[in-house]
């Protein structure tokens, strides 16, 4: 796993987010370890897509900081936070949906491609290698999520599992160092699952990339996450190993809403 | 009855078969009119696209680009160096729009964001008179209005040196959007705010990007229709034919807004010369807004828009 003495890719730091009277995070502390497979888990409306969207800079909390890589990125904006290399997917599936599967994952790779955006009309010879190259890495991650056949079919006519797969892709298109990923498996079948499991694994294996991913398969959770941190009415209730965690008390009362022994 | 039906389905058709010269002549009129519709359409599905933004103030973005060359010109400058200090202006105005009007805004109902423009066209209109004066200006760019004749067509100099400035104008846009990563990230941002930002798309540069870009267009409108008929505050009532045009086109559609504009110009023209004498004339005047209604109950997405018309 990770390497003890590096310190934390990122730093959620006694965060509190507050929409109006609701307090929807309240002083949370949170990690999340270079290369680590961090899954935040909790009953509905516990707070863990604020929790997102508080890190990828969409929410600003009203008391607490984000460090990113020791250095504090509390008040950033969502196209500042892409830029550090963090990259996000939506709960809801937030694709181009005009747009085929090939120049939504370009897209993607906006920041990856160098030199100024209105100097593109200008030095048309640059541009188009730089087109190139990008092109060529995304052909690879194509190859790698196995979506060759859906390359140029657009994003919002695929079924559901896909678009998920596909916004993967898109997020993966910036090798972002930290990815987050909000409920990659929602209303996938078990199939489906099983290739998302598969794929995070891989993108996590294969590219160091460290993920943090809200999910409510239990089952999906304990395979792939290396540590749970679980949320309950805006707090962290529990951190730790899945095994660890499927044991705590605290843990077991929030989700079944009971005392137990 | 069966003189009235003759005078609507033949007789049009026999004068025009009768004088294919002038037939010609009036196609071209109206392809020049349509093409400023297009123009001013143009201005705003830019806008639209990417920022959901209904742009009112569209129609006096013209007259406010041609008031200041106008006013420039007037100073005595010479066009190159007033149309340059005019694109400035345009720059400008799209940045104080961004910073003023936009930002302070953002995240609001898109009936919020149409009511500023209101207001954005209130205030443009007042402030180019108390800049430039209320009266009307003849726009002189060096073009003289004369006609020549081509095989017994009667061709305008002036129409057709800005028919194809326009043409080259509206070709650039489309390399510029097309080609380029403005263009993806355009796209992008017309599709999903939310992903646009979380991919690291500033969007304030690209709203700023878009209302530079449609205050370049208004530039050109106003150039065009500024030479042909004077710098005027009728100018900013093109922007009312732009309506029927978007409806037509599809308010999401660039290929859309320059052949919807088109079809206008040459339908009214053709209507107005052909069949205005039936009615009295005037067709002109509402021709574009009757085949708008016609289009809203049968095809409301226009001929190239996406299907469903909503933002969020």
């Amino acid at each position: 796993m990770s390497r003890p003495s590096a310190g934390p890719l990122l730093e959620v730091d006694n965060v509190s987010v507050r929409f109006g009277a609701l307090l929807a995070l309240s002083g949370v502390s949170l990690s999340i370890q270079p290369k680590e497979i961090l899954a935040i888990i909790g009953p509905n409306g516990a707070g863990k897509t604020t929790l997102l969207n508080v890190i990828s800079g969409f929410y600003h909390p009203y008391e607490g900081r984000i460090l990113f890589e020791g250095r504090d990125r509390t008040r950033l904006s969502p196209p500042d936070v892409a830029e550090l290399g963090v990259a996000r997917t939506f709960q809801n599936v937030a694709l181009f949906k005009g747009m085929t599967v090939l120049d939504n994952l370009m897209t993607g790779r906006l920041l990856k491609m160098g030199g100024h955006f209105l100097l593109d009309a200008v030095w048309w010879g640059p541009a188009k290698r730089q087109e190139l190259a990008n092109r060529a890495f995304v052909e690879r991650l194509i190859d790698f999520l196995e979506i060759q056949a859906i390359r140029k079919t657009l994003a919002g006519k695929l079924p559901y599992g896909l678009q998920k797969r596909v916004e993967l892709g898109r997020a993966l298109a910036a090798e972002p160092k930290l990815l987050l990923l909000d409920e990659p498996m929602a209303g996938m079948n078990v199939e489906e699952k099983e290739d998302m499991s598969r794929f995070i694994l891989d993108v996590n294996g294969e590219f160091g990339t460290t993920i943090a991913l809200i999910e409510h398969d239990m089952g999906v959770v304990m395979d792939i996450s290396d540590r749970v941190a679980v949320l309950d009415y805006g707090r962290k209730i529990a951190d730790g190993p899945p095994e660890q965690v499927r044991k705590d008390s605290a843990v077991l009362d929030a989700y079944l809403g009971a005392s137990h022994g | 009855m069966a003189e009235i039906l003759h005078g609507i389905f033949i007789g049009p058709l026999r004068d025009m078969a009768a004088s294919p010269a002038f037939l010609i002549e009036v196609l071209l009129g109206g392809l020049f009119t349509g093409l400023m519709y297009s123009l001013v359409a143009l201005g705003f599905v830019l806008i639209f696209k990417a920022s959901g933004v209904f742009n009112f103030a569209q129609g006096v973005m013209v007259l406010f680009a041609a008031l200041t060359l106008v006013g420039l010109m007037e100073r005595g400058m010479p066009v190159a160096v007033a149309l340059i200090l005019t694109m400035a202006v345009m720059v400008a105005l799209a940045f104080v729009i961004e910073r003023v009007v936009l930002r302070p805004l953002v995240n609001q109902e898109a009936i919020i964001l149409f009511m500023a423009t209101i207001g954005l066209n209130f205030f443009l209109e007042g402030f180019g008179e108390l800049l430039w004066g209320a009266n009307v200006k003849k726009l002189d760019v060096g073009i003289p209005d004369r006609s020549f004749v081509v095989a017994g067509v009667q061709i305008n100099q002036l129409e057709m040196s800005a028919a194809a400035t326009a043409a080259v104008l509206v070709a650039v846009l489309a390399v510029f959007f097309q080609r380029t990563r403005i263009g993806r990230a355009l796209r992008a941002v017309a599709d999903d705010h939310e992903a646009a930002l979380s991919i690291g798309i500033p969007l304030k540069t690209i709203w700023l990007i878009v209302w530079s870009v449609a205050g370049l267009v208004a530039i050109v409108a106003g150039i065009m229709w500024g030479a042909k008929s004077g710098v005027q505050f009728s100018l900013s009532l093109v922007a009312l034919k732009a309506l029927p045009v978007l409806i037509l086109g599809g308010f999401t559609s660039v290929p859309g807004a320059i052949v919807g504009g088109l079809i206008v110009g040459v339908g009214e023209k053709l209507g107005e010369v052909y069949w205005g004498p039936l009615v009295g004339g005037a067709i002109e005047n509402w021709f574009a807004y009757v085949v708008a209604l016609v289009f809203l109950l049968f095809r409301p997405q226009g001929l190239f828009g996406e299907r469903i018309i909503e933002r969020v």
